[in-house]
């Protein structure tokens, strides 16, 4: 499979400060790429610099092989973007939002016309075709901005922090149509906090902290290659707690807020001993993608 | 980033025109309505009232020679102003730039846009005037079908600098700035309401710096009907103040957007 999106040793200085140092990442086409990593770890800049939205300090971007900043015009026609925070037009309706967008790509009046009546269809805007872009909730802007996305027909959809804001209903929605874009063939790039997002759409995922990649691969494969497969999140009085966990097994555990971590290959002793603890409650739960990144990035806050 | 100084124009530049000739579109009716009825009033109040004591000015009646002043100042205000207040609530609070970068479309196109916008508004808030002109019996001779174009070029020439404001501005009371030390001084020394060669000569040289004197020298005879003089400087004054405000403003709005 060939690259789409092939990034070699990416540095990018703000001022005197580097936030993003030495990215190297290439994404197969027809794939989904994950970008996850707390606040401020380079995301959206990284998003940025590939689409020629901003200058690099070193290294070397192509997109569909073609060179970034250079070619920032020709890849910028065969990619959809969908910005961290929504910008739609707000002296336009929802029609003629995605009306004058499509302008920006030249996109003749009638191709356009017949192309947004699939996109409302598509995101469940329909009915809403004539509103203003001030009365809508957030979900619909957010599906309005992926409709938006779409206009060109891109190749590449480039998604930074899709659902972020959304509730459960809007966001499995917009799975379902992201899972519905890579099943056309389009190649899908995407940030997200979420790590069940990023454990359902991705096929291959990047865990980005400070500037720098730290770890990349499938999401089953990072969760079997860095945790243990069962987990024990322990609540209660601390002390009790860490007696416990001590005391039932050789899993090692980790103190998240006012969260035990247990991990362990096999949870059946301590799940037991807690059964027996009543001023504890626990829950028992197959590894995920979370403990990866929690174990990678660390616990401290970020920002 | 690419070709740094010298920007490409694209027809990319015709659909960020577009999109504002449609935002206007939907304020047509109180438009049209300012449009017509600020010059009338204008015209009607200080032309034929001050018209009334100065006689003629310059071998014409006050009100031709004060109406083809205000065809001037007022394509200065209409392009100023749309590309600082205007400009500025697309580029930062509004963030319609960062959408449209997305697309294949670049700051140059924008820019380039957004100055046809405003000649373009200049040319149909200028021709408002020139029809209340021509009704209350100012315009002399056909050539006055010439000014619209003019028009269009002072739209260019003012709409450059703005955008330089707009690049620089860090907020909307910075453009009050401009408008003091730069607009206004412009407005009253330029010939509108006076002919400059009444200023004192150290002042007169200054003045034919400023581009709103040019724009007066172009579009008072052919209001008048009287024979036009130094064309190619006027008109190169003015097209140079575009390009030149053109190219700097690209420079910053890269800046100050790309990063
Ligand atoms: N225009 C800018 N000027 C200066 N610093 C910036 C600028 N944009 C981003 N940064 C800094 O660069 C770092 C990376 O920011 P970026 O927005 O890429 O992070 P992110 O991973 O997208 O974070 P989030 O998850 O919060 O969106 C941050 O420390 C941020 O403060
Ligand atoms: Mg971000």
């Amino acid at each position: 499979m060939s690259a789409v999106v092939q990034i070699t040793d990416l540095h990018k200085n703000y001022n005197e400060r580097e936030v993003v140092r030495g990215i190297n990442l290439s994404v197969a086409a027809g794939t989904c790429f994950g970008v996850l990593g707390p606040n401020g770890a380079g995301k959206t800049t990284t998003l940025r610099l590939l689409l020629g939205q901003s200058p690099v300090n070193s290294g070397e971007i192509r997109v569909f092989g073609l060179p970034i900043p250079q070619a920032g015009r020709a890849v910028r026609m065969r990619t959809g973007v969908v910005p961290q925070a929504d910008n739609l037009d707000p002296d336009f309706t929802v029609v003629e939002n995605l009306r004058i967008y499509g302008g920006y790509f030249g996109i003749p009046a009638a191709t356009l016309d017949a192309r947004l009546r699939e996109l409302f269809e598509f995101v469940g805007l329909t009915d809403r075709a004539h509103a203003r872009i001030a009365t809508l909730s957030g979900g619909m802007k957010r599906r309005l901005t992926i409709a938006r996305a779409l206009v060109n027909d891109p190749e590449l959809v480039v998604l930074d922090e899709p659902t972020t804001g959304l509730d459960p209903q809007v966001r499995h929605m917009i799975w379902g149509r992201l899972r519905d874009l890579r099943q056309s063939g389009k190649t899908l790039l995407l940030t997200t906090h979420y790590m069940e997002e990023a454990e359902r759409l991705c096929d291959e995922l990047v865990i980005m902290d400070q500037g720098r990649i730290l770890e990349q691969g499938k999401p089953a494969a990072l969760i079997r290659q860095h945790v243990e497969p069962e987990v024990i999140e322990v609540h209660g009085e601390e002390t009790v707690a860490r007696r416990a966990l001590e005391s039932a097994g050789d899993g090692r555990f980790e103190v998240v807020g006012d969260t035990f971590y247990y991990y362990t290959r096999d949870a059946r002793a301590v799940v037991k001993h807690l059964e027996g603890l009543s001023e504890l409650t626990f829950l028992h739960r197959p590894a995920n993608l979370e403990d990866v990144f929690l174990k990678l990035t660390g616990h401290e806050l970020r920002d | 980033m690419a070709n740094l100084f010298f920007p490409r124009f694209s027809n990319a530049a015709f659909a960020v025109w577009r999109r504002n000739a449609l935002v206007w579109r939907k304020l047509l009716l109180p438009s049209i309505l300012i449009n017509f009825g600020e010059p009338f009033l204008y015209l009607l109040g200080l032309g034929y009232g001050l018209g009334l004591f100065i006689g003629e000015m310059m071998h014409m009646p006050y009100l031709t020679f004060l109406a083809s002043g205000i065809l001037a100042s007022s394509s200065m205000n209409t392009a100023s102003f749309e590309a600082m207040f205007s400009v500025y609530t697309r580029m930062i609070p509004q963030r319609t730039y960062d959408a449209i970068l997305t697309t294949p479309v670049e700051v140059q196109d924008i820019l380039a846009g957004e100055m046809l916008w405003c000649a373009t508004k200049c040319v149909i808030s200028g021709s408002a005037i020139l029809i209340v002109a021509a009704f209350l019996g100012a315009v002399h001779d056909w050539s006055a079908l010439g000014v619209p174009a003019i028009l269009f070029l002072v739209g260019l020439c003012f709409s450059g600098m703005g955008l330089i404001m707009s690049s620089l501005a860090p907020g909307y009371d910075f453009f009050n700035y401009y408008v003091t030390l730069v607009l206004t001084p412009m407005f009253i020394l330029s010939g509108v309401f006076y002919p400059v060669s009444s200023l004192p000569v150290a002042l007169q040289s200054l003045v034919q710096l400023l581009p709103l004197s040019h724009a007066v020298d172009l579009i008072r005879p052919l209001v008048a009907g009287l024979p036009l003089t130094n064309v190619a400087l006027h008109l190169a004054v003015l097209a140079g103040y575009a390009m030149l405000g053109y190219l700097i403003a690209v420079r910053l709005t890269r800046k100050r957007l790309l990063v």
